[in-house]
């Protein structure tokens, strides 16, 4: 069935049984992005301890694929250091720009390699993106230093 | 049981004049394609409607033997296109009973439409009739398309009006227990669709145009979703104006209509400057065509009002009662089957009275884009979101709706489509 290329195990997995779910105290920066087109919503919230990302906190709603992105960016990005965090989002925003064409380093994406599928669907990619680009304006405020891309297409 | 028979006088359902839908549906040719290796199975009207191959034709035909610019050529090519163009303008006219042809304006869609008027409105010199201010109010619906709710806030921020609305009830109907509260003295102009773009509902106009006519005030009716699928009466409506747009209603897109009456027009001032719409012009100042062609500034969508003309002989020639009659069928057919989905909420009235067929639904909890992906795998199209109406799902407390839109080519088997496709989604999300 072709909506099996979209909704793999693993998004839905992520959908219906998300991780670290829930917006937590303390944060150091928050960001709220909704995709206009369709209604979705969702709120990232960036703890940081020096370099470290200690916390990544969200809440949102919205179909699978965005809610399941935003599960798979905290179990990703929670943890890690800043510089290596946003080689992950930028891999992830490469990966679902890439039209299908490009090939998920799984290393590097983990669980984010099921969003492949989505690539190919123009409509659903803003979907997928809009935590990511919430995360990357609240990195901003929470003066996590990082990539100087806007999340601007989101809102486009 | 016991049968009533309908007393002699009345309507006898034998009389209700039919259209044979696969007939209809080999006019269409996109309808034999298939979606995702399935027949496609297109509940989408309501966004726009497939073209049958009539309309396609005839601006193929347009094209091919008639092309030249309209209302300047004193050439043999010149003189067809703009008889092609003002026979359009004669044909809608005809198609929603108007007065005289010179009250149809063509627009780019029904949104241009809508503009024209607010922006004659705001371009009125202070203390003409038409010249709103301060004090003055606005009336809408919760339940308008964005296209009849934007125009009138920015109208409000160009001259001081207040913008009022009627609220929708659960069962989605306007609420017009207020009416006379909301329009009131004050009161310069009510602006509403009368068919819901989401929840279907036809909406009554005769208690609101005998209240709006007490206190003085132009009544606007949004017929985009009610010029394509019921008869659309101008005189009967007795309303000041009328959009619409041609692509809902087997026209090409890129055209709309306003329908004004003509006094009114007439004191309306131009919107758009340019070519076309002058009487004469000087290097300091400039007098204006009478109307139509004040508000059709520039080289106006001819081949597609050749197209909006053919529609409208297609329709004309199925029978507007007769599409009525068969939408009213499908939706009382689609609500039974829809109210065997179990967590399906149909948002809007769930009996085919003061309805059509435009249905829009949620399933519990699993997100409308979800629900349009997986029927889109099995090639049932809808629309899903907030259909350009996003206070109404604030309304019904939902950030999206699923939404499916008959037409006079659909079918009961395409609503079965649908109705499987339905069990599909909740066993990949159940």
């Amino acid at each position: 069935m072709e909506f099996e290329q979209l909704y793999q195990e693993i998004i839905l997995d992520h959908y219906k049984h998300p991780h670290g779910r829930g917006l937590r105290e303390p944060f150091a920066g928050e960001a709220h992005h909704v995709n206009p087109t369709c209604g979705d919503e969702v709120t990232i919230r960036v703890n940081a301890e020096g370099d470290v990302l200690r916390d990544i906190s969200y809440d949102g709603m919205g179909c699978s694929i965005s809610q399941a992105s935003a599960s798979v960016l905290h179990e990703l990005l929670r943890g890690q250091q800043a510089g290596h965090a946003f080689e992950i989002v930028d891999g992830f925003v490469e990966l679902m720009g890439g039209r299908g064409q490009v090939t998920p380093d799984e290393e590097l994406l983990g669980d984010g390699i099921a969003f492949a599928g989505v690539a190919r669907y123009p409509a659903r990619v803003k979907c997928a993106l809009l935590p990511w680009m919430a995360f990357k304006d609240a990195a901003v405020r929470a003066g996590v230093a990082g990539s100087t891309e806007s999340g601007s297409e989101v809102k486009a | 049981m016991t049968t009533i028979t309908i007393p002699e006088g009345m309507p006898q359902y034998g009389d209700v004049p039919r259209l044979d839908v696969e007939k209809v549906r080999a006019d269409f040719p996109i309808l034999g394609r298939e979606v995702n290796g399935h027949p496609m199975v297109y509940l989408d009207s309501g966004n726009t409607s497939q073209k049958p191959r009539q309309v396609i034709d005839a601006m193929r035909e347009h094209y091919e033997h008639h092309n030249a610019n309209v209302a300047r050529s004193v050439h043999q090519v010149g003189t067809e296109a703009t008889e092609a163009y003002e026979g359009a303008r004669a044909k809608v006219a005809r198609f929603v009973n108007a007065a005289r042809p010179e009250e149809i304006v063509f627009t780019k869609n029904a949104t241009e439409a809508i503009n024209l008027v607010a922006y004659a409105i705001s371009n009125s010199p202070a203390g003409s009739r038409l010249a709103f201010g301060p004090g003055d109010e606005i009336v809408i619906s919760e339940m308008e398309h964005h296209s009849n709710i934007v125009p009138w806030q920015l109208l409000c921020e160009r001259t001081g009006a207040t913008l009022r609305w009627f609220r929708v009830t659960d069962a989605g109907r306007l609420d017009l227990e207020s009416l006379d509260e909301v329009v009131n003295e004050r009161t310069r102009l009510v602006s509403y669709a009368l068919v819901s773009n989401v929840l279907g509902t036809i909406n009554p106009t005769s208690a609101i145009t005998a209240r709006a006519r007490e206190v003085g005030a132009l009544v606007l009716l949004d017929a985009s979703q009610a010029a394509p699928h019921i008869p659309v009466d101008v005189a009967d409506l007795d309303a000041d104006f009328l959009a619409f747009t041609g692509h809902k209603m087997c026209g090409p897109t890129g055209i709309g209509v306003l329908w004004g009456r003509y006094e009114l027009l007439e004191r309306m001032p131009p919107v758009l400057g340019g070519g076309s719409m002058i009487e004469t012009v000087t290097m300091e100042r400039s007098t204006f065509a009478a109307p139509p062609a004040r508000f059709e500034a520039g080289t106006p969508p001819i081949a597609e009002a050749v197209g909006l003309g053919a529609a409208v002989d297609y329709l004309t020639g199925i029978g507007m009662e007769a599409i009525r009659w068969h939408e009213k069928e499908l939706a009382a057919y689609a609500l039974d089957a829809l109210a065997t989905v179990p967590g399906l909420r149909v948002f809007g009235p769930t009996t085919p009275v003061g309805r059509g067929g435009t249905i829009s639904f949620g399933l519990d909890g699993i997100h409308p884009h979800d629900v349009g992906q997986i029927l889109d795998s099995l090639g049932v199209e809808v629309r899903v979101g907030h259909h350009c109406a996003r206070p109404l799902c604030v309304r019904y407390g939902v950030p999206a709706m699923t939404r499916a839109s008959f037409y006079l080519y659909t079918t009961t088997g395409e609503v079965d489509a649908l109705v499987r496709g339905l069990d599909q989604v909740r066993k990949v999300f159940g």
